[in-house]
């Protein structure tokens, strides 16, 4: 939870409104580029290093082994620290913004 | 139900060799799901009562039914048949179908789900207050909608040819179809947190229990794949007790079948190649076929990703929650839940590639779509006849319940579109309850006729392909309407209208193009007699003068087939450029909007907002007194509601 901010805070302001999007916006970019960097990456590394991406592990190939299997547990843990992180922001702007209106 | 099964059978003379079990438990699927729809409608005697269902069940129903809704007939059957028929490549389809509910939650969901829009259509008029754009919009949910019906009736069909092996492909289209209609038309409507909650364990039990029982005696998932060689290796890996038939001709090679950028991403230039007249050209298509399959790869996973933002039926569900954080655990297990079930539908495509490779000769209803029903009664072939009915019969029931779901889904979306929008909205604005609820009913015969006729003309195409071209458009035209909508002031009516018509319109038009020609391509296979294939050609001079097309420039094929790469650009660019045309024409009360789209519910600015507009923004209008609690406040739900309660009069 953040500190109480110190200059009250007028929820009608563009100020106000700015400053939400971004933080908003800036979470979600954040998290999107850690599955986007992936998406772009590995058609990348199979177009570049076909021979690395196509050892066996376990009987997979490397490439088959991420998209097919690991994929998915690693969009749980973005997903996992984005719900986390945002409530935490929706709290602290609810904070913010009551504690602007009381004063 | 034995009964009603031996009059199936008797009526059904014709059909040879229909495996008892698997009918029994296609027609209990069908059964449970028709009866439990009525009965829950039942159950709710106001208009209350409907949403309570939503409210009042816990994150863990919540989420199963959000999942139960996703998955389709693509999920089910097509991935696992697009694995076995083009290998690595088509593990993207999966992976984005997951990727883009990460998308939808990172982006869109949570301003949507704070503004009360609960519709597309809904969101387009509250953000513009524009009845005009609302109409656009609409238009849109029915390109969409019938594009998406169309792989569900090709699941239909293929699990229905499957069943009673003498049944033709339009019939089984035709019957579920009809089913399907017939029950939404007379109020079996779904949207009901039950059913689809049951819809989602039913699929995920269907899809593990059959492999787990099938790895465990023809060998597991990991030493199927390991028999297939790669480029790398110089001979073939033979592990002991791991069967393999002999790959018929048709199927493509291990290598390319195992690594990316096979089958399915340079079929175009390959189609190229083997119609290139001299060395020269063959070696200059040669070098152009990896850089072009990377971008096909690339266009598959932004339409994809991006597509799922646009599905009619999938946002509604995230309003079904008390609260936003309840919403936003809600999607978590939703994640889980579909990322684990994703994890099996290529398992059946692998070890389908190793034990019926005789699907890689069918086409259309015969061929590797089908791999999920099949593989299990291998089963009986090893001394466990029995336990491969039941098996198999229990991913026919899987099957059911996916494209049941997805398309009364679709149809309940479609006919209020219809019937609300356009008939009570456009042709009759004065009409009653009555006659809306009859539209309704009209619509929704109409619609399921449409999408039977159109389900039964595309069985040469692939369940997952279709799906992938649904998602397209959807990517092309609701995504940057969504996104701009949510994250940009500067939007104006005009230029989200202009974005979303261009990008929309010109991915419709090149999908069609293709799908077309692919439709026509694959009749013209059929022929073996030249006397007849000319004729059949002189007759389509359109189409084959599109596939002679595709074949002198294949890069023009692979931006048609999947034009995600350029049709997403092109709208958001319009979207900007036009909107800073207009910019006079911004909504006036653009910061309060934004507001609502971005401020925590618990400061209940959109009451605030509301008190303010009184009168404007339809969308906005409240319905009950808690900003927590869910507004029915959707054009479609209240109308889903009316139809409850007079059904139920």
């Amino acid at each position: 939870m953040k500190e109480p901010s110190p200059t009250p805070v007028d929820v009608h302001s563009d100020a106000f409104l700015a400053r939400l999007m971004r933080d908003q916006l800036k979470l979600s970019i954040a998290c999107a580029l850690a599955f986007a960097v992936a998406l772009v990456a590995l058609p990348l590394l199979n177009y570049f290093q076909p021979e690395m991406m196509a050892q066996r592990v376990f009987g997979f190939t490397l490439t088959w082994l991420i998209l097919g299997v690991l994929f998915f547990p690693f969009v749980w843990i973005i997903s996992y620290v984005f719900i986390r992180r945002s409530i935490a922001l929706e709290n602290a702007e609810a904070q913010a913004a009551q504690d602007g209106r009381t004063k | 139900m034995n009964a009603l099964l031996a009059c199936l059978a008797a009526a059904e003379p014709a059909a040879k060799g229909i495996d008892p079990w698997i009918a029994f438990f296609s027609l209990i699927t069908v059964v449970v799901t028709v009866g439990m729809g009525f009965w829950t409608a039942g159950k709710s005697k106001s208009a209350g009562d409907f949403f309570v269902a939503g409210r009042s069940v816990s994150v863990g129903w919540n989420a199963s039914a959000i999942s139960g809704e996703y998955l389709s007939a693509a999920s089910f059957m097509g991935v696992a048949g697009m694995v076995m028929a083009t290998g690595y490549d088509a593990l993207w389809y999966p992976v984005c179908y997951a990727c883009g509910y990460l998308f939808l939650l990172l982006f869109i969901a949570g301003p949507l789900r704070r503004f009360g829009a609960y519709t597309i259509p809904d969101f387009a008029e509250g953000r513009y207050d524009s009845p005009v754009f609302r109409k656009i919009a609409v238009c849109f949910v029915l390109f969409i909608g019938f594009f998406y019906t169309m792989p569900q009736m090709k699941g239909a069909g293929t699990t229905l040819a499957y069943i009673f092996p003498g049944l033709p492909y339009w019939a089984g289209v035709v019957v579920v179809g009809a089913v399907i209609t017939l029950n939404v038309s007379l109020g079996g409507m779904k949207g009901i947190t039950l059913v689809q909650a049951f819809q989602y364990w039913l699929k995920v039990f269907a899809i593990t229990l059959p492999i787990f029982v099938l790895a465990s005696v023809v060998g597991h998932y990991q030493s199927h794949l390991a028999t297939n060689k790669t480029a790398q290796e110089t001979t073939a890996t033979t592990l002991p007790g791991i069967e393999r038939k002999a790959l018929p001709a048709k199927a493509p090679k291990d290598e390319a079948w195992i690594a990316p950028f096979g089958k399915l991403t340079t079929k175009a230039v390959d189609a190229s190649i083997a119609a290139a007249k001299t060395p020269e050209e063959k070696s200059a298509l040669e070098a152009n076929k990896k850089p072009y399959s990377l971008l096909y790869t690339y266009s598959l996973i932004i339409a994809l990703v991006c597509g799922t933002a646009g599905l009619p039926h999938i946002l509604v569900r995230f309003y079904t929650n008390p609260d936003g954080v309840a919403a936003k655990r809600t999607t978590m297990w939703v994640m889980i839940l579909i990322g684990v079930f994703y994890v099996f539908p290529p398992v059946y495509g692998v070890i389908g590639r190793s034990l019926t490779p005789e699907l890689y000769d069918a086409v259309g209803a015969k061929g590797t779509d089908k791999v999920v029903l099949e593989l299990p009664t291998l089963l009986a072939g090893r001394d466990h006849a029995l336990l491969g009915s039941i098996l198999s019969g229990i991913t026919c029931a899987g099957a059911f319940a996916a494209f049941m779901s997805t398309f009364s889904g679709l149809l309940v979306s479609m006919s209020s579109a219809l019937a609300h929008d356009i008939y009570g909205r456009m042709l009759r604005p004065a009409s009653s309850p009555e006659q809306r609820l009859k539209a309704f009913k009209w619509s929704a015969l109409i619609v399921g006729l449409v999408a039977v006729g159109l389900g039964s003309q595309v069985e040469a195409l692939e369940i997952n392909f279709m799906v992938g071209q649904a998602f397209a458009i959807a990517a092309a035209s609701y995504f940057p309407l969504l996104f701009m909508s949510v994250w940009w002031r500067g939007m104006t009516m005009r230029g989200a209208a202009t974005g979303m018509l261009v990008g929309g319109l010109s991915a419709l038009a090149s999908i069609s193009l293709t799908s077309i020609s692919d439709v026509a391509v694959a009749k013209a296979k059929k022929l073996t007699d030249a006397a007849e294939l000319a004729a059949y050609w002189s007759d389509h001079p359109l189409a084959k003068a599109i596939a002679d097309h595709w074949v002198a420039h294949p890069l023009a094929r692979i931006l048609c087939e999947q034009p995600a790469i350029w049709a997403v650009p092109l709208s958001i660019g319009l979207m900007v450029i036009v909107s800073k045309a207009t910019a006079a024409s911004i909504p006036a009360d653009i910061r309060m909007k934004m507001l609502v789209l971005h401020a925590p519910e618990a400061l209940g600015l959109k009451q605030e907002y509301i008190k303010e507009h009184e009168g404007l923004g339809r969308a906005l209008r409240p319905r009950s007194a808690s900003p927590c609690k869910p507004r029915p406040s959707s054009a479609f739900y209240v109308f889903g509601v009316k139809l409850l309660l007079f059904i139920n009069k």
